[in-house]
């Protein structure tokens, strides 16, 4: 396998995101261990100033797409773009952070390379330099390690599981032109439609402060966005609330909605059904409120408070303020 | 309006799941199993397109002969006819499951072609956009809102913090998301007449696996950890363990 490792470097707007830093560490990491390079492919709308920043992250060369016509992800012109990258730098491995656009991208890639994808990826090994890739299924009620017989070997890394870590020294990349002549489509990418102020998806977020059926209603998620907010922390919620209509999907944490591992996880009102748990198990620390002490969410959290969330929040809500030199 | 509807057979999202003895697959055997939920949203907007613009709605499914429950259950919840792709094999790769539905979805003239965003037991998240480049079609994934009129779709795609708005001619195919529909409850009445409806069966040949796997292993399971207290009072407790023993604050 003598080829290098090509790792998406996701932007949004003009900026990196998170997990693809991740990339290009996981990347660097492999890259290393087999003794090859690494190379960045980078699609995006301004992005072209900031290609150099993965060189600290251990790219050795940037290759960039910059138009305003790829501002935001489109299939076809994102697809032919990264088809082109592959096809001319023959990479082993394409790393790819598994966000809407990378688990839309990677799929697409792997029919017109003759390949297969691992999906979702938490931990990439080498057996004798051939990559074994463990990836939750059944929403990670079991793990997979798995081969790709094909190559490159295409692999989503779940964002917020790999440690972004710069290198030292930083690597002074080489940055290239990818080709830019797009394809016909028959895809108009019309515009970005927001949900509102919140600033972080939940599978970015480092800190969550979830709601379940023991909030009662709609209107008590307010006394969990302060708490979130005072923390920097986003809020999300279970199947039961979410079913109930009282929050949007796109907060649902469990096995219908968001994977999501943030450093802090706190559960209110949260039963801790399995299909949720799934969902939330592999935050670093859980915390859970709930009134029942029988509640199954007791016997995975890390840290737990027996009482009713419209006291203990609250209450939470002010030492944290107290914490953060906020009051 | 013809319609297209890709669905599969899944373990319900409520069971247990077990590893088989040669601990490199799961074992199903007492398993219960359901249409896998993103198919049912997408099957609901199918249903829900015909009732608007008249048509028809064909189910495909790739699975082993025990799909018929739920193929049957397809019938009822809507779905005029179905085509059952015969094979039973275990699939761990989708990029087989996407050559096995293009090659009978060539056959097949369709304006919307719609599918799940990804089955909930191998949480792959491929097969979609799959089955949409072999045929080269356009595919919107992970929608949550599908409009149509004079032969253009509009769709909305949940993505990180928003949706992104895109609009295509069809024939296309899409992907959806739990917000793109609430499906409906069959009555037994529709599950009673489901028995009428044609089903097509074929057997298939499926492309050898890309992938091997090594083993299927259970997660390490997680140590229960400690109640800090009870009420409000536990709150400082509670702060300062976050902080000096997790030190995750």
């Amino acid at each position: 396998m003598a080829g290098p490792i090509l790792v998406f470097a996701e932007s949004t707007g003009s900026e990196f995101r998170k997990a693809a830093f991740e990339a290009v560490t996981e990347g660097r990491r492999l890259a290393d261990l087999l003794r090859v390079e690494e190379y960045a492919l980078v699609i995006g709308s301004g992005v072209k100033g900031h290609a150099p920043e993965l060189g600290k992250y251990g790219a050795d060369k940037v290759i960039v797409a910059d138009d305003p016509s790829l501002a935001l992800f489109h299939p076809d012109y994102y697809r032919k773009i990264a088809l082109d990258a592959a096809k001319k730098t023959n990479p082993g491995i394409i790393l790819i952070p598994a966000t809407s656009t990378g688990k839309d991208l990677a799929p697409r890639l792997a029919i017109h390379l003759n390949t297969a994808v691992a999906s979702e990826c938490t931990q990439l090994e080498l057996d004798n330099g051939e990559m074994v890739a463990t990836r939750p299924a059944y929403a990670g009620k079991v793990l997979i390690k798995l081969k790709i017989k094909t190559s490159p070997k295409i692999v989503t890394l779940r964002p917020n599981v790999f440690t972004a870590k710069e290198v030292s020294p930083a690597r002074n990349p080489t940055i290239d032109q990818a080709l830019t002549e797009l394809p016909n489509s028959r895809m108009v990418v019309k515009e970005f439609v927001t949900h509102g102020a919140k600033k972080l998806d939940l599978t970015e977020a480092g800190i969550i402060v979830s709601g379940g059926r023991g909030m009662g209603g709609p209107e008590n998620y307010r006394i969990l966005g302060e708490l979130a907010e005072v923390m920097g922390g986003v809020v999300g919620a279970s199947r039961a609330s979410v079913d109930a209509g009282w929050r949007p999907h796109s907060d649902q944490v469990g096995q219908t909605g968001r994977t999501v591992s943030p450093t802090l996880y706190i559960a209110c009102g949260i039963s801790g059904a399995i299909q949720h748990r799934v969902g939330m198990i592999n935050s670093k620390v859980i915390v859970a409120i709930n009134k029942d002490p029988e509640a199954p969410i007791f016997g995975f959290a890390d840290y737990g408070i027996v009482g009713d969330v419209f006291e203990v929040v609250p209450a939470l809500t002010r030492e944290m303020k107290k914490f953060y030199g906020k009051s | 309006m013809r319609i297209v509807v890709c669905v599969r057979r899944v373990p319900d999202t409520a069971a247990r799941i077990k590893i088989a003895p040669d601990g490199k697959s799961v074992d199903t055997f007492d398993v219960e199993f359901v249409i896998n939920p993103y198919e049912e949203y997408a099957l609901e907007e199918g249903v829900q397109l015909r009732e608007k613009y008249g048509g028809e709605v064909t189910i495909v499914t790739l699975g082993p002969e025990k799909s018929t429950p739920m193929i049957l259950k397809a019938l009822a919840l809507g779905a005029d006819k179905a085509i059952h792709l015969k094979s039973d094999n275990f699939l761990n790769d989708p990029s087989a499951t996407a050559h096995a539905l293009a090659d009978e979805l060539r056959s097949i003239e369709f304006d919307v072609l719609l599918f799940g965003k990804k089955g909930v037991d191998d949480d792959n998240h491929q097969v979609g956009q799959m089955v949409a480049e072999l045929l080269g079609i356009p595919c919107v994934t992970q929608i949550v809102k599908l409009e149509i009129s004079n032969g253009m779709a509009t769709a909305y795609r949940e993505v990180e913090g928003g949706a992104i708005v895109v609009e295509t001619s069809l024939p296309a195919a899409f992907t959806g998301e739990k917000d793109l529909t609430v499906p409906r409850y069959a009555s037994l009445r529709e599950l009673v007449a489901a028995r009428k409806k044609p089903i097509v069966v074929k057997n298939v040949q499926q492309q050898p696996s890309l992938l091997e796997v090594v083993s299927v292993q259970y997660p390490p399971p997680r140590t229960p950890g400690k109640i800090v207290g009870k009420g409000a009072e536990a709150v400082p407790l509670l702060v300062k363990l976050l902080h000096e023993e997790a030190k995750v604050i």
